[in-house]
């Protein structure tokens, strides 16, 4: 015992000892069969669907008064509802890198968040597509995005980075949509087939289109999954490029710059790690997940979550550099103004959280130890919520013309509807995590083998 | 454990599958046919208007020309309604107690205009110009209908901007010489494409297609 201890020291499994087929999938299909719903779901989801309400409601007074009830204006056309957007978008990334990159180079740690990790990316998506729509001044015409055959007789402007957004989010969005699905095919079987109730059965049934686990059935499944990761691992890098493009093909002094593509990607998955650092650590406790999610996970993306935020950090330098460097006096004054202007603050509060605070990552005492390791997830959390802020903000607010320079805060609206989004994700993440299991069964089932040769030696 | 689902099932998913693909195009063939119906373009629905005028009787049968009524068609953007003076002009001797005219002999006296309802209206983005239409030998008919045929007045287009852009991009193909541009049912006597071309060269005749000639 004592020297299993040391080991787990240095190396904990991703997998505690002990745990056998049917142990884990009697664990964690019980999380959704038959153990009783913790008592912190149902505070959790109680207020996560309030702020759902709040979201809701903030939405139809937008709807019927019209954007005015933002802190809009010019010079800042876009406010908080890009700034939303962007965030949103990023958070899902981490998703996607879990599940589909982590796949291909066959690590196996992934395993046990990946489902979950999926699960946050669509919801995510979700949450940052409503800001687009709701941006328009006619909502209801957003199909007006789409290149079909009109009565005007016009297309999209493809040269837009706008339209890129459409296709790059919507594709996006669907291919993460069957990747998760496809993962819990098998999965939905065992449920099938250990639900109680008729309801569930016939649920669970449907949801798992005939599985039956034969050969063939897993034959084809391997194949799809793999075909779907190859699919998916592009778009990791695509879709937040081309968001950057948002920013970047404008001559916007702090926008026009050739480093934001890859400086938005690190951005997204550092962002992302964060928020799975912060939904996984409640919901390991909560459910008592500890022997499935163990440090060694948590270190790992802790790891993730230094490597990036150093990228990230480097274009913050980079930015900085390039405006001294390019001798033009408007990116000078708009660095400048950046750290000195009426923002400067924000800015300051910005290189604390996302590039300060992290660096506690180093030591292994703050990677293993879970408060610190939440702590600090929230605060980038924050950081790049700030990060795009500045850079929608204060590019705008002080562009070539003093005459039209001007201030921008959000209003009450932009702030319930920014939350609101927040309890739209974690709405929907709950009744995720009471209906689906958000760990995958049979793929937990693989490290079974692994987790016995430890023991054994 | 019990069969969940009679065997049928099976084909049912497969079908479904199928099923859905057509299903996505019908819905989509259904709004785009939608967007283009009269119930949406108001195209060909006839309107009520305060007195039954009827442009068969006053251009068909009495075969009065377009300008007597609309009198600005030539050199305005809008093609004018005729006033009440217009109409008494006839009708203070033709039908001059007729129940049918009441109203517009009551517009006479107390000299509050007749009320038309619109048939045609274009949104205020838009700018539209008939001097210009006119000028070049576009047909009140191709873009009116036949209006000699009409008891009451109907739109005969959807006036959607695909309407107007088609002509735009080709107008050879609609262009008729300006003699003729107030007649109805009017025929090209050789193929309107070289009598098109003929005309296009011989008034100057562009294609404009930039958002601005229309949104300005
Ligand atoms: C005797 C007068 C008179 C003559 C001649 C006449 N119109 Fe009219 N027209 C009217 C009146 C009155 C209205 C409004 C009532 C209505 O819409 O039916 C009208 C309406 C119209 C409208 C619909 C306007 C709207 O509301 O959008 C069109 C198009 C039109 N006329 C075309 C023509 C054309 C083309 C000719 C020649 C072939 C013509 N009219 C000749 C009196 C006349
Ligand atoms: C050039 C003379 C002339 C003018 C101008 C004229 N009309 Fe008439 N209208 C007639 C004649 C002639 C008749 C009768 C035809 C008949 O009864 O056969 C008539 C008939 C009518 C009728 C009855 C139609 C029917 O179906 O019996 C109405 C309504 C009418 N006119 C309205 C108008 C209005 C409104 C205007 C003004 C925009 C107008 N007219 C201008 C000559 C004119
Ligand atoms: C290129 C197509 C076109 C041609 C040719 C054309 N019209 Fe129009 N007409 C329109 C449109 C479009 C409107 C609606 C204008 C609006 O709502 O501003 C209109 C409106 C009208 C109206 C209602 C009053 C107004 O101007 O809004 C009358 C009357 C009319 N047309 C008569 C005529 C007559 C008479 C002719 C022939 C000399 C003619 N039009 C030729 C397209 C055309
Ligand atoms: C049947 C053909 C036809 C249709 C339909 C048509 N147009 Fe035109 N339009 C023309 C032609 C021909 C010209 C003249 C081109 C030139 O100036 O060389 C023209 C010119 C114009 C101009 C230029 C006026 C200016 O002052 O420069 C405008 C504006 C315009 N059209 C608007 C419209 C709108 C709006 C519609 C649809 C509601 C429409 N047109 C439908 C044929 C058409
Ligand atoms: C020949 C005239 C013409 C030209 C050129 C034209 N439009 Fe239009 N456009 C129209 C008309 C007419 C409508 C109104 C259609 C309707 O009411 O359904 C319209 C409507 C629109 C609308 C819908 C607005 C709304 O709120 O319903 C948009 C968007 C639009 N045009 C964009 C453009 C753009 C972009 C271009 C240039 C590529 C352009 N248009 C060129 C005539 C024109």
């Amino acid at each position: 015992m004592a020297e299993e201890k040391d080991k787990t020291k240095t190396e904990s499994p991703f997998i505690e000892p002990g745990h056998t087929y049917g142990s884990i999938t009697d664990k964690i299909s019980s999380m959704i069969l038959t153990r009783k719903t913790p008592l912190g779901w149902f505070i959790g989801f109680g207020i996560a669907f309030s702020l759902m309400m709040v979201l809701l409601f903030s939405i139809t007074y937008l709807f019927m008064k019209g954007t005015g009830i933002w802190g809009l204006n010019i010079p800042v056309g876009w406010g908080f509802a890009i700034i939303n957007f962007v965030w949103w978008i990023g958070i899902g990334h981490a998703g996607t890198l879990i599940s589909a990159i982590l796949l291909l180079f066959r690590q196996e740690w992934r395993t046990s968040i990946n489902r979950f990790a999926e699960a946050m990316t669509l919801f995510a998506v979700a949450a940052a597509g409503i800001f687009p729509l709701i941006h328009m001044g006619r909502p209801w015409l957003f199909y007006w995005l789409m290149p079909y055959p009109n009565t005007m007789n016009l297309w999209p402007q493809f040269r837009s980075p706008l339209v890129w957004d459409v296709f790059a989010v919507s594709t996006y969005a669907l291919v993460s949509l069957l990747f998760w699905y496809t993962g819990l095919v098998p999965d939905f079987g065992s449920l099938r087939d250990r639900a109680k109730n008729k309801f569930a059965q016939k649920a669970y049934g449907i949801l798992s289109m005939g599985w039956r686990g034969s050969a063939i059935h897993w034959h084809r499944y391997e194949t799809a999954y793999l075909l779907l990761a190859g699919l998916a691992t592009p778009l990791v890098i695509s879709v937040h490029t081309i968001v950057s493009f948002d920013f970047a093909m404008a001559i916007i002094p702090g926008w026009h710059a050739t480093i934001f593509p890859p400086y938005f990607v690190a951005g997204a998955v550092y962002a992302g790690f964060a928020m799975v650092l912060t939904l996984i650590i409640p919901l390991r406790k909560v459910y008592g997940l500890q022997d499935f999610i163990t440090i060694r996970h948590l270190r790992n993306m802790a790891k993730v979550m230094l490597a990036t935020g150093l990228i990230v950090a480097y274009g913050y330098m980079m930015e900085a550099f390039t405006a001294w460097y390019s001798g033009s006096e408007y990116e000078q004054f708009m660095i400048l103004n950046r750290m000195r202007g009426p923002y400067a603050p924000v800015f300051w509060a910005l290189i604390i959280c996302n590039v300060v605070v992290p660096q506690f990552l180093w030591f292994e005492r703050f990677q293993s130890k879970v408060g610190a390791l939440f702590a600090i997830a929230i605060v980038v959390n924050i950081g790049m919520w700030l990060e795009r802020f500045i850079i929608v903000v204060t590019s705008l607010h002080r562009d070539f013309l003093p005459s039209s320079w001007g201030m921008y805060a959000g209003t009450f609206w932009d702030w319930s509807i920014y939350f609101g989004s927040i309890g739209l994700f974690f709405t929907l993440m709950f009744i995720f995590l009471r209906i689906m299991p958000a760990i995958s069964i049979f793929e937990m089932r693989t490290l079974v083998k692994g987790s016995k040769k430890k023991i054994e030696n | 454990m019990p069969q969940l689902f009679h065997p049928s099932t099976n084909t049912f998913a497969k079908v479904s599958i199928f099923g859905a693909i057509f299903l996505i195009a019908a819905v989509l063939w259904v709004f785009l046919s939608i967007e283009r119906s009269s119930y949406v373009t108001q195209a060909g629905v006839v309107r009520e208007q305060p007195i039954p005028f009827s442009h068969r009787h006053h251009v068909s049968q009495l075969g009065i020309d377009c300008r007597y009524c609309h009198t600005t068609v030539e050199e305005s953007n809008f093609a004018g309604i005729p006033p009440t003076k217009t109409c008494m002009a006839c009708h203070s001797q033709i039908h001059a107690t007729a129940e049918m005219l009441e109203p517009v002999r009551e517009s006479w006296r107390t000299g509050k205009s007749l009320e038309w309802i619109r048939v045609h209206d274009l949104p205020d983005f838009v700018y539209f110009n008939h001097s210009i239409h006119v000028k070049k030998g576009v047909g009140c008919e191709t873009c009116h209908g036949p209006v000699g045929k009409m008891a009451l007045t109907w739109r005969e287009k959807s006036l959607n901007m695909e309407w107007c852009l088609e002509c735009h991009r080709a107008p050879e193909k609609f262009v008729r010489p300006r003699q003729f541009v107030f007649s109805m049912d009017w025929h090209p006597e050789i193929d309107q494409k070289i009598l098109g071309e003929k005309i296009v060269k011989e008034y100057d005749i562009n294609r404009l297609t930039n958002c601005s000639i229309c949104h300005r």
